[in-house]
């Protein structure tokens, strides 16, 4: 019954512990920001769990906190009050030099603005995950490795004709997928894409809508996915809304 | 390897980088040319005193120093044992040294020092340091041409010898004298006959002091005077030297000018070896001050002003003798003080404090060279040190360039740190990038630095003629300092700190950057616009 996780927060505390934990989930989520002596809430008490091989999407009105919520959830943020589970194991409260760990081996980040580092080509762009996690010696010995690792997954997105470019020389679907190809190179469990499509035309935004669905039927990747854009949405295989840091369930299983 | 891959880029992408890069060069490179030109002026100054100065000099102090020189080096030797390499007894006094220059004569002041020339050179820190400082072992150059070869071989020991050009004009000079004297003699005589022979002196006398001892060898008597011309005295040469014999300081009788047609320093010299002077020495009390003519055997030049415009040298003996420093009953001349040359200087402190323990207090002082001549020689070290902290605050000002540059570029890069945080880097990933990209523009910068100090220093000379064509004036003048060249001196150690110093500087002034760049929240930095 994996769709029940996905219901209202005060009704899942109702509900017994699901037997398989899953993927990634959260319990209670609380984020707010201090304004001098104000706290401006932005996730008030998310509860989301998402399932191995799950294609989520998160839709939302700007402001709305789904950014915050994915931040949170690929610890690149902290919550305020609550609790980041991975396959049933706490990880927001990890030491900080674990936490760099897991977002480089388990999550994988793609933004809305691409952001490649601007002075590398596609190529070392790509590399960059794998040269974070190893140490110079170690990536040095292992360098031609990494680099095939790299083109073929550059292959996979079609970008093989790039791989000496500066980002600044592609086209906005290029950069995405090459941003997508460096997020895929460290093998994560998990993608989390901000909004990949929210720079792109309509056209750009389905064929990198088109390269998600792909690796996650064929790789099993799970994915979760924000957008405001609710037809994108839609090709998920669960779509939830977040209004002001409060979700509801859109639809199930696409 | 994203540390150094993006620091390597960095450098090579942001040309303001470039900017910290040539003011650490430019810090680098002034320090080790001004280190190295005045260590080599330093070491330069202090070869020319030591020069002058043996190791060890003991001195009376009272002016009319002790007898039997003998006696006390017996002692010295036995108290210095084998550290006593030589040793010369001198006498040093003041006096006044008078020539006649255009018609009116010159008067300075200056430091009699009564030497043997041979035991003189044997206290030489360096052998043929004493003979290098005379001009007639040298050779004279104009304008890089040898104009006049050495007129001793460099092997010959120093003496009070004339040089056979000396000889020769002395000869000449005097002849002309006589010539001249006899004329206006003859002269005067026809125009006033019946004139007193007793005046016949004071005029010539005025004209060229350099007459009178002449006029004086030949009679004591004013009408044989007027014969001598005729009847020159067989016995005496008018053209031998004086008993008193003299190798003067250069400063004492050249000077300076400034040739307009040329428009070069020119050296003019106005008494050559084989003229005589007039020396005085001055006292109050006894000894009595005397006066007494000297010849001229050579001239000296340390290339210390303070001594070629000071030092007289004469020989032991006359000085001596005209002075009454000779006890009349057993012949043993007073000498004021002892120069010794040790075999190994670094034992000269120790040495010393053996000798004033040993040598009877208030009678001598005791002292190495470098005490000394301690109040020039530390002022030129506190020169120095001023010159290196006001050089090191030029790289200082380097550093905080680069502290500008570096926050410049971390707020650039705020959005890439808040990616490669993304990416999984740590804090420490992120800091260490910048960190090492001041190291990397450190190492650049200084090692640039060094190169081109160090070619700087090699071909001084060459920018010297260069910059001195381009300004029309000659910058380092060689007739002001008696340097052919620009003396350097390049310390290792001197350019391995500077170099460090340099780059700890540049790395210094990235941490406050890098710090700034690890702190950076992950989202509020991907967020920056």
């Amino acid at each position: 019954m994996p769709d029940l996780l996905a219901l209202e927060p005060t009704r899942r505390l109702m509900q017994p512990a699901p037997i398989a934990p899953a993927h990634l989930s959260t319990v209670a989520l609380e984020k707010f920001y201090r304004k001098g002596d104000h706290k401006i809430p932005v996730l008030r008490g998310v509860e989301i769990s998402i399932r191995r091989g799950e294609f989520l999407s998160i839709v939302g009105q700007s402001g709305s906190g789904k950014s915050t919520l994915l931040h949170v959830m690929g610890l690149l943020d902290s919550p305020s009050v609550g609790e980041v589970l991975l396959d049933g194991d706490r990880i927001d409260d990890l030491p900080q030099t674990t936490r760099d760990e897991l977002r480089n081996r388990v999550f994988g980040f793609v933004f809305q603005f691409y952001h490649l580092l601007p002075e590398l080509s596609v190529l070392e762009n790509v590399l960059t995950p794998l040269m974070i996690r190893h140490s110079m010696l170690g990536y040095w010995k292992r360098r031609r490795e990494f680099k095939a690792q790299a083109e073929e997954i550059l292959e996979k997105v079609g970008l093989t004709h790039r791989l000496k470019h500066k980002p600044n020389e592609l086209s906005g679907g290029e950069m995405q997928r090459a941003a997508i190809a460096r997020s895929l190179v460290a093998k994560p469990e998990i993608l989390l894409a901000d909004e990949p499509t929210g720079n792109l035309d309509a056209g750009t935004g389905q064929e990198i809508l088109g390269l998600l669905r792909n690796l996650n039927e064929q790789e099993g990747l799970t994915i979760v996915m924000v957008t405001h854009d609710e037809n994108l949405a839609r090709s998920a295989h669960r779509l939830v809304r977040l209004t002001e840091g409060r979700l509801e369930v859109l639809s199930d299983a696409a | 390897m994203y540390k150094l891959l993006l620091s390597v880029r960095y450098l090579r992408t942001r040309f303001i980088a470039l900017a910290s890069i040539i003011s650490v060069m430019l810090g680098v490179a002034t320090m080790i040319v001004v280190n190295s030109v005045m260590s080599g002026f330093g070491t330069e100054m202090r070869n020319r005193i030591h020069a002058i100065l043996s190791d060890v000099v003991v001195e009376t102090n009272s002016l009319d120093g002790v007898h039997d020189p003998e006696r006390w080096m017996q002692i010295i030797r036995e108290v210095g044992g084998d550290d006593i390499d030589a040793m010369a007894a001198m006498v040093e006094i003041y006096g006044m040294m008078t020539y006649d220059y255009r018609g009116q004569s010159v008067m300075k002041t200056v430091q009699l020092v009564g030497i043997d020339p041979l035991t003189r050179a044997k206290v030489s820190p360096d052998a043929g340091v004493f003979q290098k400082s005379l001009d007639s072992y040298q050779e004279i150059k104009e304008d890089k041409i040898v104009v006049r070869e050495p007129l001793r071989l460099s092997d010959e020991p120093p003496s009070w010898n004339l040089t056979a050009e000396a000889m020769e004009y002395r000869r000449h000079h005097i002849k002309l004298q006589q010539e001249y004297i006899e004329k206006r003699k003859w002269e005067e005589r026809r125009s006033q006959p019946e004139a007193g022979a007793s005046d016949d002196d004071a005029p010539a006398a005025i004209v060229n002091p350099f007459a009178e001892p002449v006029a004086r060898a030949a009679s004591k008597d004013d009408a044989p005077d007027f014969t001598a011309g005729h009847h020159p005295a067989v016995e005496v040469d008018p053209a031998a030297p004086q008993p008193a014999q003299l190798f003067v300081g250069a400063g004492l009788i050249e000077f300076i000018y400034f040739d307009e047609e040329t428009k070069k320093s020119k050296v003019m010299r106005i008494v050559r070896p084989g003229d005589d002077v007039m020396i005085s020495t001055i006292s109050s009390g006894r000894p009595e001050p005397v006066r007494f003519h000297a010849t001229v055997v050579d001239v000296f030049k340390s290339g210390m002003s303070e001594y070629d415009s000071n030092l007289v040298f004469c020989n032991l003996e006359e000085l001596q003798r005209v002075r009454g420093m000779i006890d009349p009953d057993n012949k043993d001349g007073a000498i004021t003080s002892i120069q010794i040359k040790l075999k190994n200087y670094d034992r000269a402190t120790e040495v010393v404090k053996r000798l004033q323990a040993a040598l009877p207090p208030g009678l001598f002082s005791i002292r190495t060279w470098e005490q000394k001549q301690g109040p020039l020689l530390a002022a030129v070290e506190i020169e120095k040190a001023i010159l290196n902290v006001l050089l090191f605050l030029i790289i200082t000002v380097a550093g905080f360039g680069i502290l500008a540059i570096f926050y410049m570029i971390v707020v650039e890069k705020t959005r890439d740190i808040g990616i490669l945080k993304a990416l999984g880097a740590s804090s420490r990933g992120v800091m260490t990038i910048f960190l090492s990209y001041g190291l990397a523009l450190g190492v650049v910068g200084s090692g640039v630095g060094v190169a081109i100090g160090l070619l700087f220093v090699n071909y001084i000379d060459n920018i010297e003629k260069g910059l001195s064509k381009l300004t029309g004036r000659k910058i380092f003048d060689e007739t002001i300092y008696y340097f052919p060249n620009i003396p350097t001196d390049v310390s290792p150690t001197m350019v391995v700190w500077v170099a460090l110093a340099a780059v700890t500087i540049a790395v210094m002034a990235s941490v406050l950057p890098a710090r700034r760049a690890a702190r950076l929240h992950p989202v509020e930095a991907l967020r920056y616009e």
